[in-house]
């Protein structure tokens, strides 16, 4: 930079920049630059709720019009009336809740135990919940069916819900949440004489509101978008969940009805957006606790 | 196991009584024995299971007596290298991986530097629209991108205002898979905007104050400062994102079929169409195959998360 130049006019900024570095003033570039990627990343859900209100006819047409001429409720119509999207929307709930409920009482008891207690064949137990973190379904699905269907299972709840009553992420987020739990108190309620499971019960479980909140949330989030396996194991209509139903009419004889298929995956969509926006902080506290979504 | 303890007690605990070790032993794989019990059916069973049948000649008439069956040695995974359709699945896997990962990270990393410094104001408001993809259903997202990508879908409408014709995106070979890669980055920006961002804040302030003080530009602050200091965030973040997307399935199914001619065919389709056709063995190798990919992202995470604790 030129010596020359008039002092006060370039130190001025140059000082107030050194003291707060990271708060640079704000550019109004960053802003439309991030405000057009935002369009970008929110469009196909706006495109979404807008078609699922818009005939067939009507999103065919060329040139497309954005909003829709004439709004109908068709769509929605013929989801839960002619097409069952009650029962695959309960089927949706179901499982997912039961998934849900097991994952947390499940992670909870184990977590409880890699974190606070001391045992023999504890290493081990952790090796094996981090060393499966990552194990994707579809290395498992095939066995699993043979299983399920050994067991009569195939095309139940049951069959839907029970392997994935557990998973290591959930063990993993309850003991790293656990782990930052002091230990004054379990040593207070065991020389009052409390039990182990009195302790998990009354003096853990009450203090793990957040890390229930966020495994609860991520879980049913799993569970409501899980795919494979409900593929796999639902073999008739009274058993798909929202995602099989979803993709089995998209690629079959309804797949050229996009306003019924928009709407189908409004009702898959929407009420997760809704849950994410009321209760994003939770969303985040997940990666936070476990470094992964 | 019950020696381990006095094998190699651990310098820390010397000081507790053994009593009480090996009366929380009981109590702790008590507390254990539920996840355990669906652990061993549920996963890890079919983990072993799952090797176990690539190795035999194991299909759907055999499903009511899975013991009953041939062991076929390699032959299974000697067949897939010599399917061309198989060996064209792994190729597209690969670049999937190849190009989504990195490209994912880069479009990310720049939207956390963006909500980290650049900007003041409306941060959870970006902060949930970049996330929200996110959350939902691959395959309803895939459905909505599918009437996106059509012919006479949004994007060519969109082009046409700037006179650009679109090719049909989801039916040629040259644009299929890029479409799908496309789709992917969008919906995975978010997960790793959140841990970049986590990362960002934990790189130290008095780093750039120095380096500002040596007259560091931007550009030089961010390739010698802040990279170096986002390495954990950032190989973990290709780790989880390259598993994910080794097992891209979804996008192809709803999107594409596997087509046009098995340009977006993924490793996980193909899995998925034997286990269909009833070949239960075959699809065990399959997976076993992108099984093998993932092991070695996952030892890398591994050594990765056990290193933080």
């Amino acid at each position: 930079m030129a010596t020359s130049v008039a002092p006060p006019v370039v130190t001025v900024p140059r000082e107030r920049r050194r003291r707060t570095p990271m708060q640079q003033r704000p550019r109004l570039w960053l802003y439309v630059v991030l405000g057009l990627g935002m369009i970008a990343m929110i469009m196909p859900f706006v495109w979404m709720i807008l078609g699922s209100f818009k005939t067939t006819a009507e999103i065919r047409q060329y040139p497309l019009n954005f909003w829709p001429l004439e709004p109908t409720l068709d769509n929605y119509t013929e989801l839960f009336v002619r097409l069952d999207f009650a029962t695959f929307f309960t089927n949706s709930l179901v499982v997912a809740v039961f998934v849900t409920a097991g994952n947390i009482v499940f992670s909870s008891m184990v977590g409880y135990a890699l974190a606070k207690l001391d045992f023999a064949g504890k290493k081990v137990l952790f090796m094996l919940v981090l060393g499966t973190l990552m194990v994707p379904g579809v290395v498992t699905f095939v066995p699993l069916f043979v299983l399920t269907a050994n067991l009569g299972l195939v095309n139940s709840y049951p069959g839907l819900i029970l392997p994935f009553l557990i998973a290591p992420l959930g063990v993993f987020l309850m003991r790293q949440f656990m782990l930052s739990l002091p230990d004054d108190l379990i040593e207070a309620a065991r020389i009052d004489g409390a039990s182990e499971w009195r302790i998990f019960l009354r003096v853990i479980m009450p203090l793990c509101g957040p890390a229930v909140a966020t495994l609860t949330i991520l879980t049913f989030l799993a569970s409501w978008n899980n795919f494979l396996w409900p593929l796999v194991v639902a073999t008739s209509e009274d058993r798909y969940t929202l995602p099989v139903a979803l993709a089995l009419y998209s690629v079959g004889q309804n797949a050229a009805e996009y306003g019924l298929m928009m709407a189908g995956a409004v009702v898959v969509v929407l009420p997760i957006l809704l849950i994410f926006v009321l209760l994003q902080k939770y969303f985040v506290q997940g990666i936070a606790l476990t470094g992964i979504k | 196991m019950a020696l381990a303890h006095t094998a190699k007690p651990a310098p820390g605990r010397a000081r507790k009584p053994r009593s009480r070790r090996s009366r929380q032993t009981v109590v702790a794989w008590s507390f254990a024995a539920p996840f355990l019990i669906l652990f061993v059916i549920f996963m890890a069973g079919p983990i072993v299971a799952s090797l176990a049948m690539s190795f035999t000649d194991l299909t759907t008439r055999d499903l009511r007596s899975p013991f009953g069956v041939n062991f076929v040695g390699f032959e299974n995974y000697v067949a897939l290298f010599n399917d061309s359709r198989f060996v064209r699945s792994l190729a597209n896997t690969a670049v999937f991986v190849l190009v989504g990962v990195p490209l994912t990270m880069a479009v990310a990393l720049l939207v956390a530097l963006a909500l980290n410094n650049g900007i003041t104001r409306f941060r959870t408001f970006f902060r949930v629209g970049y996330y929200a993809p996110v959350v939902t259903s691959i395959v309803a997202v895939a459905i909505v991108w599918r009437f996106i990508l059509q012919p006479d879908g949004l994007l060519n409408g969109f082009l046409g205002v700037f006179g650009i014709t679109g090719p049909n995106w989801l039916e040629n070979e040259l644009t299929a898979l890029p479409s799908l890669i496309f789709m992917a980055v969008w919906r995975n920006i978010g997960t790793l905007m959140v841990i970049f961002l986590a990362g960002l804040q934990g790189v130290p302030r008095e780093h750039h104050e120095a380096a500002m003080v040596d007259g560091a530009s931007a550009v030089q602050r961010f390739w010698n400062v802040t990279l170096p200091a986002m390495r954990p965030p950032i190989l973990f973040a290709a780790v989880i994102t390259g598993i994910g997307f080794l097992q891209f399935f979804e996008e192809p199914y709803v999107m594409t079929g596997g087509g046009p001619l098995d340009a977006t065919l993924s490793t996980a389709m193909y899995t998925y169409d034997q286990f269909g056709f009833g070949n239960y063995s075959y699809a065990s190798a399959a997976s076993y195959v992108l099984f093998l990919a993932i092991v070695v992202l996952s030892l890398i995470q591994f050594r990765f998360l056990g290193k933080k604790d």
